[in-house]
Parts: C-alpha cells; structure tokens; sequence
C-alpha cells in the first residue's frame, strides 16, 4: 500500500485503548491464545514428555535424521533458483511494457492458488508413466516420478511465485527512473543491478526468500503425490510426521514436528525483524 | 528475459498443459459422468461448505485482529502480530497433528468438547477447524495496511456531525476497507478448498462424510485411476482459477476504490 509520509495523522496511530477497546483486546489475547499459541506450546510439551534422552533418540532415529538431511537439501536446491526466478520475473514485469503483461502475471500467481494436491498430479502426468513425456524418458532410462528430482521440481512449482510477489509491487512503486539514471552514467546491466536495484529490493527479496524457504520446507501434499514417500529415500519431513503418525509412534512424530516449528517460530521472529528495517529503510 | 519464460513454460505451463490434455482425452461423456457421481459431489458438498464455513470464521476473527493490532497499543501486541503469521509458516502437517492432538477424545481440547457432545477430530467439525487454522492470516494481512491509511480527518468529520463510535465504524470505516476484507475472504476460501495437509491429519476420511475433494483425488491416484485424478483435479484447477480472476478484479475495485477517497 502507498504510505504517504506527509499524512502524519493518519487514523492507523494506535491510541491508548478505552473500555469498549479493552474488551475487543481481551478477547484477542483469548482468541490467540487458544487458536494460534496453544498449537505451538502443545508440540513442545509432546515432544519432551518423555524427557530430553528420548527426544534426541526421535530426531536421532535415521529414517528422520534422512528426512531432515532431504528437507533441507530440497530447501537449498530449490530456494536460489526461485529467488533468481523472482527477481528475473519482477524485472520483466515492471521494466518493460508487453502485450499479454497481464496474463504472464496470472500465470506467475497459478501456482500460488492451486491447491497442492493438483500441484503434484500435474507433474504425474507430465513425468510419471501415464504422462506426456514418461514413456520417452523410460526409453532412455531417466526416471524422475517417486525420485528427489520430483520432489525439487514440484517444490519449485509451488513456491514459484513467493519473491516475484513481494518484488513486483515494490518495482512498480520505486519506477526505473534510478536504473535509467545510472543507464546514462554508463553503467553495464550488471553494475545497474548489483549497485541500483539489488540495494532497493534487498528487504523485500530478503522477506520473499524467507517465506520461499518456509514453504519448500513444509510442503506436503505436492510432495505427497511425486514423492512415493519411499522411507530414507524419498520421504522429507512433513511426510515422516505423518508416517510415523500412522505408525502410531506419537513422540517420534511430535519430535520431528518440533523441529519444523522451531523452524516456523525462527521465520516469523525473522519475518517481524524483516519488516521492522524494511519499515524504517523505507522512510 | 528468455529465462523467465522459459522457466514459466518448464515449471508451471507445461505441466498444467499435461493435465489438461489428459482430461480432454477422455471426452464430454466420461468426464462429465466422473465429476458428478455420487461421491465426487459429496466431496464437493464437504470441502466447499467447510471453507465457506472457514472463511465465515476467518473474516470476523481477521477483522478484530486487524483492528485491535491497528487501532491499540496494549501488551504483547508484537508477538501477536508476528502469532498471526504461524499459519503460513508452520507445515500444515505439524498444524495437522498438533490439531488433531488437541482436539482427540482425551486432547486437551477434546476432554472438554466430547462430553458437550461436540465430536471434532474425525468429523466434519475438524476439516473446518483445520480450514480457519491454516488461513487465519489473509483477512488481517489484507485489511491491515487498508485500515491503517483510513484517514483521521474522514473520521473527525463523522464524529463532529454527531455520530456513534458504531456508525464510524460502520458507515465510515467499513465501506472503506471492504474492497481489502471481501479479497481477503476469498483467499481465506480458495485456501480451505487447497487444503490438504492439515485436513488428512484431523478430518478420519470417511467417504462421503469427512472426504474433501484433494483426498478423492489422492485416493484415486492410488486406485491408479488416472482418468478420474485427471478429471478431478481439473475441477479444482477451475475452481482456483475462478477465485485467481474474482481476487483480480476485486483488486482492480479496490484501486479505483482508493483512487475514489484520495
């Protein structure tokens, strides 16, 4: 949204509360409590009910120590590509003027907006033996269904669009006047990115990656259907609390959860410091 | 800017194309014929009612959250603020298992509900609960930076002309951040009927019971009946396609919304 720096008295100044506001916060504080931090402390009292020698035996356990060594392979493969995909994305869509603009930005959002199941079976019938190009990469023996290249390609499908969304808006603010400038200074398209742009974006693109990572990491439903979820080969986390879940091994799930929502609490606190500097860089 | 198209076309056209022409290789009759059986519109029934449900839900907690965390400076208000994200950042299967955990029978949650006779976990209640967990944060990270450029004097003008701190709200205040609380609603909605990972964990899957429309598909795949997955997910590619062009054009209201009050 545009912030205006000249309206000082804008009605978003939050006021000391009165009695109806008090009431309208209580009821927040109960509300949050009850929905969004019970979750989190409910994990944390799971995973050590049976003392800290049993919850390092969990995580230790090597079909969830895999799972963490491919969730965070995946993660690493996949979020340099889509932050390079963002950025690029974003320069197309706010530097140059195209016919079918709109519709490219329509096909940058699809992945954000389809659920993940559908994410998953479009890549069945594209790369599984039932799909378009399956039979052809059976004949030259490339297998890519119930592999890790699956799970890195759906990854990337689904969490495609993350930093070309937080850097689209704020290129379109910001204009090109400055890369123009530095243009006609005679700067190379490189210099013009590493020294005018990257310097503008570097919270956004920061704030997009996170949630790109975020999300590579908890995805399940995509990674669900092209994984085969195959154990220690093949199985990221999210997918292992649910096997282990199934299994009825209540504290191996919960161990695994818990480091997944270390991960989540590490991302908001970040996301809230992210948004703090971007905040005062701006003004 | 080759690559980012060329990307586009690799990760996102190519594969949406390949479902898609597995779909058409089945013909009116049989697609049709698939999409409206019996189970399939059961499915639908649960997983549109239960997001409409959610995003019902979702549109009144987002709107106090955003108010409160706009409108007051009280304790704790940061780390509520940044609470309002876990949704997003949190694996829906962790939300799925700390949720079904909560709410089972003898759950910390459930030793309470069951008694009343309100069963959660393994009914329809659940794959609700799991909806408005999992969506929570897009009706306050939509309204939120829309009431925080209400402008003050719009407000004073109201209040000098005598009116009560409800009709600000709902005749001045409200008109102006609808545009902001309908997309937020739905993409409250479009995210529940998506969802998948934290309904499996709490919803049982019973057929035409708790069975949302991404678990038909994911059963059906395992059926290898790939015609009906096909025919299925297309549905659902549809339906998100829909809710992507209403949140466009009530964007584009939004702008000459806010263009309109400046």
């Amino acid at each position: 949204m545009q912030t205006n720096p000249a309206d000082a008295s804008r009605a978003g100044s939050p006021t000391r509360p009165g009695r109806a506001g008090w009431g309208l916060i209580s009821l927040t504080y109960v509300s949050s409590a009850l929905i969004l931090a019970m979750p989190l402390v409910l994990i944390v009292t799971m995973a050590f009910r049976n003392g800290l020698d049993a919850y390092l035996a969990n995580i230790l356990a090597p079909d969830t120590l895999h799972a963490i060594f491919l969730t965070v392979l995946t993660a690493i493969v996949v979020v340099p590509i889509n932050i390079v995909f963002g950025v690029c994305a974003a320069w197309l869509v706010t530097r140059y003027d195209f016919p079918g603009k709109r519709l490219l930005i329509t096909i940058i959002e699809i992945p954000f907006s389809i659920s993940p199941i559908v994410a998953g079976v479009i890549y069945l019938f594209l790369y599984g033996g039932q799909g378009l190009l399956g039979p052809v990469l059976a004949d030259n023996g490339i297998k890519i269904m119930f592999t890790v290249w699956a799970i890195f390609l759906v990854s990337l499908f689904v969490t495609s669009p993350f930093v070309a969304r937080e850097l689209i808006p704020l290129m379109q603010q910001q204009g090109g006047e400055d890369e123009e400038a530095a243009l006609s200074l005679g700067a190379n398209g490189f210099q013009i990115f590493w020294n005018v742009t990257l310097p503008n974006i570097k919270w956004a693109l920061l704030y997009g990656a996170l949630l790109c990572n975020a999300r590579v990491i908890g995805e399940f439903g995509a990674v669900s259907v092209v994984s085969g979820a195959i154990r220690g080969q093949t199985n990221t986390l999210p997918l292992q609390i649910e096997l282990l879940f199934n299994d009825f091994n209540v504290s191996g799930a919960f161990a695994a959860a818990s480091t997944l929502a270390a991960l989540a609490v590490l991302t908001i606190v970040l996301k809230a410091a992210l948004e703090r500097v971007g905040a005062t860089g701006r003004r | 800017m080759g690559v980012t198209l060329l990307y586009l076309a690799v990760i996102v056209v190519i594969p949406l194309a390949a479902m898609l022409l597995k779909t058409t290789s089945l013909g009116l009759e049989d697609f049709w014929r698939i999409i409206s059986s019996g189970r399939a519109q059961a499915a639908y029934w649960i997983t549109f009612s239960s997001a409409a449900v959610a995003a019902l839900f979702n549109s009144v907690f987002g709107l106090l959250l955003a108010w409160v965390l706009v409108r007051y400076e009280f304790p704790g208000k940061r780390i509520i603020d940044a609470l309002v994200d876990l949704p997003f950042a949190l694996p829906t299967a962790v939300a799925g298992l700390a949720l079904v955990t909560l709410f089972a029978p003898e759950g910390w949650y459930g030793q309470y509900l069951e008694p009343l006779g309100i069963k959660v976990s393994y009914a329809q209640l659940g794959i609700i609960v799991a909806m408005i967990f999992t969506s929570i944060p897009f009706v306050v990270r939509t309204i939120q930076p829309v009431l925080e450029d209400v402008p003050e004097d719009v407000e004073e003008a109201a209040r000098t002309l005598g009116a009560t701190r409800w009709q600000v709200f709902s005749r001045v205040i409200f008109p102006l951040i609808l545009p902001a609380f309908t997309a937020g609603s739905v993409l409250c909605f479009a995210r529940a009927i998506g969802e998948y990972g934290a309904v499996v964990f709490i919803a049982g899957n019973l057929p035409g019971l708790t069975e949302i429309v991404s678990l038909l598909i994911v059963i059906r795949l395992e059926e290898l009946n790939y015609p009906a997955t096909a025919a299925l997910a297309t549905v659902l590619l549809a339906v998100a396609f829909s809710a992507l062009l209403v949140t466009n054009l009530i964007q584009a209201w939004q702008l000459r919304y806010a263009d309109k009050s400046r």
